[in-house]
C-alpha cells in the first residue's frame, strides 16, 4: 500500500475543528489552553450549538479566547465573567452561555461573582483553568498556588504564614445548592483529554437543559510560569497538583426521571 | 386618558422602566434609592413584560450584569447611590469603551466615604468628567421633578441606543425621595429578538442568522488601532455635544444676574428668584438638564448680558468649574453650596446673592 493510497478523505480520522479560527494562538508551546480551546470548539460543533453559544472571556492568558473560537464572545473585566454570563443568559434564555476563566480571575478577584452565580444556579457552564499561577502578568502567585511553590511574588516559595493556603474553590462550589455538576479534570494525556471532553459535554448539556450551574475545573500546566519544559510540567502537575486538586467528579446531580 | 399618580421619584423610575420595555434591571440595595429595586420586585414585571429583575451580590456584580446584558443588545439598567456608584465605575468605563448602551441611575447622597444618606449633588465631577478610568463621557441627565425621573428613563435609553454609549440619570436624594404627581408613560412592549438584531447588529447574542460572529470587547493592544477607537469615541462625544444639549431657562430675558443650578436645587433657586423679582431685582435661572453635554454656549451668551453668575449646588462647588470655563472670565462666577446632606432654603440663596454681588434684596 502506497502513501497515496492511504492519504484519502475516506481514511481521515481526525481534523482541525472548523470552529477554530485561523489565528495563531498567543499561548506558549505546551500550554493547556490550546487543548481546552480545541475541545470546546469540537463540542460546540458536534453538539450543533455554535450558533447559540455566547462565550465570556476572562482577563488573564485566555483574554484573547475570542480570537480563536468562531462564536459570539463578550470580553469581561477581570473576575466579572459570571456576572456577565448571568445577564447574558437570563436575557437570552435560548443561548448557551459559558465562561472561560483562570485561577486568578475566578478564585481571586472574581470570587464573589463566581460563588453567587453558582449559588443562584445560573444556567451557565464555567470552564475553570487552574494552573496555580498568573500567566499573563508574568507568573505571580494565584490563590491556587501550592505551598512552597515559587512564583514572581513568592520567590522563596508560598508560605502559608505570609500568603495563606491553596484555595480549592471548586470543592466550595460543589457545596452550593445552585450547582448541578462540579468536576475536576486535566488535559495532560489523551485519556485525560477525552475525560475533559466528556465533562464539558455534560456541562454544556446541563446548561441547555437549564439544570443549574456546571463547573469544569481543568488542572493545567503553565510551563513558562513554572519554568519547566512542557513534559516536565505534566509530570510535576501529576505529582504535585493532583495531590491538592485530585481529579474526578465532586458533584453530579442526575436529572430526575 | 392621562394617568396621574402620586409617587416617589425612585418609584417613578421603576414604573417608567417597565413601561419603556426595559429588558433587565440589576441592582443592589443602598439608601436613598432602594425603592427602585423594591418597587420592581413588587410590580413583578417578569410576569407581564418579561423584564428580568435581579438583586445582585454587589454593585460591582450589578454593573457587570448590565455589561453582559447590554453586550447582547438588550435594554438594561442599574440604579444605586453615591458609594455604590463609585463601585460601578469599573463597569461603566467598560461599557463606554465597548460602546454599549445602558442606563445608570445615581440618586446622590452626601460623601465622601459612607458620608450621609441625606441628599447631595457631590458626584457631579464623577458623573460628568468620566468617573472611571480612560477618556470617556456619559450622557448625564439631571431631573428636577418626579415627572422628569419618569421621563428621563425613556430619554436616557433613547440617547444611549442612538449613540451606543451609556447614559446616567444623576438625581439628588431629594428628587428620589420626594412624592409628586406624575403622569406615567404609555406601556410599550419589549423589543422582539428580530427588532433587536435589526437595531443592534453588533450584539453578541449568538451568531445564528448572521453568518459571522460578534465580539464585544474593550481590549486593543495595538496602539495604532486603539487610538482609532479613542478617536471614534471622541467623535461620538462631539456629536452628542452638538445635538443633545438640554436646559431650561426662567426669567433670563431681562436678567441682570444669573443663577445656574440643577436638580431639586433649581426649584429652590426659582423660588428665591421670584422673591427677588417682587423686590425689583432681576435675576434669571438656567437649569442644565444635560450636565454632560453642558450648556456651555448658552451660558456664554447669557454671560454677555448679566453682571454676575451664582452657581447653587449641594456640594463644595463642582459645576461652577464648567460655568467658569463657559464664561471664560467675562463675568464674576460665585458659588453657594450646602453639604453634609443639608438642603438650603430660598432665603439662604438670596443671602448668598446679596453677599456675593453686593445687592440689596
Amino acid at each position: 500500500m502506497t502513501q497515496e493510497e492511504i492519504i484519502r478523505p475516506e481514511n481521515k480520522v481526525y481534523s482541525r475543528p472548523s470552529l477554530l479560527t485561523d489565528a495563531n494562538t498567543h499561548y506558549c508551546p505546551g500550554c493547556s489552553h490550546g487543548v481546552v480551546h480545541k475541545v470546546i470548539a469540537e463540542l460546540l460543533e458536534e453538539m450543533g450549538i455554535a450558533d447559540k453559544a455566547i462565550g465570556i472571556a476572562p482577563v488573564g492568558c485566555a483574554v484573547f479566547a475570542y480570537n480563536y473560537i468562531d462564536i459570539d464572545w463578550i470580553e469581561a473585566a477581570h473576575g466579572r465573567a459570571p456576572a456577565l454570563a448571568t445577564a447574558a443568559n437570563r436575557l437570552n434564555p435560548e443561548a448557551m452561555v459559558f465562561t472561560y476563566q483562570g485561577d486568578g480571575d475566578l478564585s481571586a478577584i472574581g470570587t464573589a461573582e463566581t460563588i453567587h452565580a453558582c449559588n443562584r444556579g445560573e444556567n451557565i457552564t464555567i470552564v475553570f483553568i487552574n494552573n496555580a499561577i498568573y500567566g499573563m502578568t508574568g507568573g505571580q502567585m494565584a490563590p491556587t498556588t501550592l505551598l512552597g511553590m515559587k512564583t514572581a511574588t513568592t520567590p522563596y516559595g508560598r508560605d502559608a504564614r505570609l500568603n495563606g493556603y491553596p484555595l480549592a474553590i471548586t470543592n466550595l462550589l460543589a457545596q452550593l445548592d445552585g450547582t448541578c455538576y462540579v468536576t475536576r479534570q486535566a488535559v495532560h494525556t489523551p485519556a485525560a483529554v477525552r475525560k475533559t471532553k466528556a465533562a464539558i459535554k455534560k456541562a454544556f448539556r446541563n446548561t441547555l437543559e437549564k439544570r443549574g450551574t456546571s463547573v469544569v475545573e481543568i488542572v493545567s500546566t503553565c510551563n513558562s510560569g513554572w519554568k519547566l519544559t512542557p513534559g516536565q510540567s505534566n509530570e510535576w502537575m501529576a505529582e504535585h497538583m493532583f495531590a491538592k486538586y485530585p481529579l474526578g467528579d465532586l458533584k453530579n446531580v442526575e436529572p430526575q426521571k | 386618558m392621562e394617568e396621574v399618580k402620586l409617587m416617589k421619584g425612585n418609584e417613578a423610575i421603576a414604573h417608567a422602566a417597565i413601561r419603556y420595555g426595559v429588558d433587565g434591571y440589576f441592582g443592589y440595595p443602598i439608601t436613598p434609592q432602594s425603592e427602585v429595586l423594591e418597587t420592581l420586585a413588587e410590580l413583578k414585571p417578569w410576569e407581564t413584560t418579561g423584564m428580568t429583575v435581579l438583586q445582585a451580590e454587589s454593585e460591582v456584580a450589578a454593573i457587570n450584569m448590565v455589561y453582559g446584558g447590554a453586550a447582547t443588545g438588550r435594554a438594561v439598567m442599574t440604579s444605586s447611590s453615591s458609594p455604590g456608584v463609585s463601585l460601578k465605575q469599573e463597569g461603566i468605563s467598560y461599557l463606554a469603551a465597548s460602546e454599549l448602551p445602558a442606563l445608570i441611575v445615581n440618586v446622590m447622597r452626601g460623601g465622601p466615604g459612607l458620608g450621609t444618606i441625606q441628599p447631595s449633588q457631590s458626584d457631579y465631577f464623577q458623573a460628568t468628567k468620566g468617573g472611571g478610568h480612560g477618556d470617556y463621557h456619559l450622557i448625564v441627565l439631571a431631573p428636577a421633578t418626579v415627572q422628569e425621573m419618569a421621563d428621563f428613563v425613556a430619554l436616557g435609553f433613547d440617547l444611549a441606543f442612538k449613540y451606543r454609549t451609556p447614559a446616567m440619570i444623576l438625581a439628588d436624594g431629594v428628587v428620589g425621595q420626594m412624592m409628586e404627581k406624575v403622569v406615567l408613560p404609555e406601556q410599550r412592549r419589549r423589543r422582539t429578538d428580530e427588532e433587536l438584531r435589526q437595531q443592534c447588529p453588533w450584539a453578541a447574542c449568538g451568531k445564528d442568522h448572521r453568518g459571522h460572529r460578534n465580539v464585544v470587547t474593550s481590549l486593543e493592544l495595538d496602539s495604532a488601532k486603539m487610538e482609532v477607537n479613542n478617536l471614534r469615541f471622541q467623535r461620538t462625544y462631539a456629536e452628542i455635544q452638538k445635538n443633545e444639549v438640554r436646559y431650561q431657562e426662567y426669567y433670563t430675558e431681562d436678567a441682570e444676574y444669573l443663577i445656574v443650578a440643577f436638580g431639586s436645587v433649581a426649584r429652590i433657586c426659582l423660588k428665591a428668584i421670584e422673591e427677588a423679582r417682587e423686590k425689583g431685582v432681576k435675576i434669571g435661572l438656567i437649569r442644565p438638564i444635560t450636565l454632560w453635554p453642558f450648556p456651555t454656549t448658552r451660558i456664554a451668551e447669557l454671560a454677555k448680558q448679566v453682571k454676575g453668575i451664582l452657581t447653587v449646588e449641594l456640594n463644595a462647588g463642582q459645576m461652577i468649574e464648567d460655568v467658569r470655563l463657559a464664561v471664560e472670565g467675562s463675568v464674576p462666577v460665585r458659588h453657594f453650596g450646602r453639604m453634609g446632606g443639608i438642603v438650603p432654603n430660598p432665603g439662604e440663596v438670596l443671602t448668598a446673592l446679596t453677599e456675593h454681588f453686593s445687592l440689596t434684596i
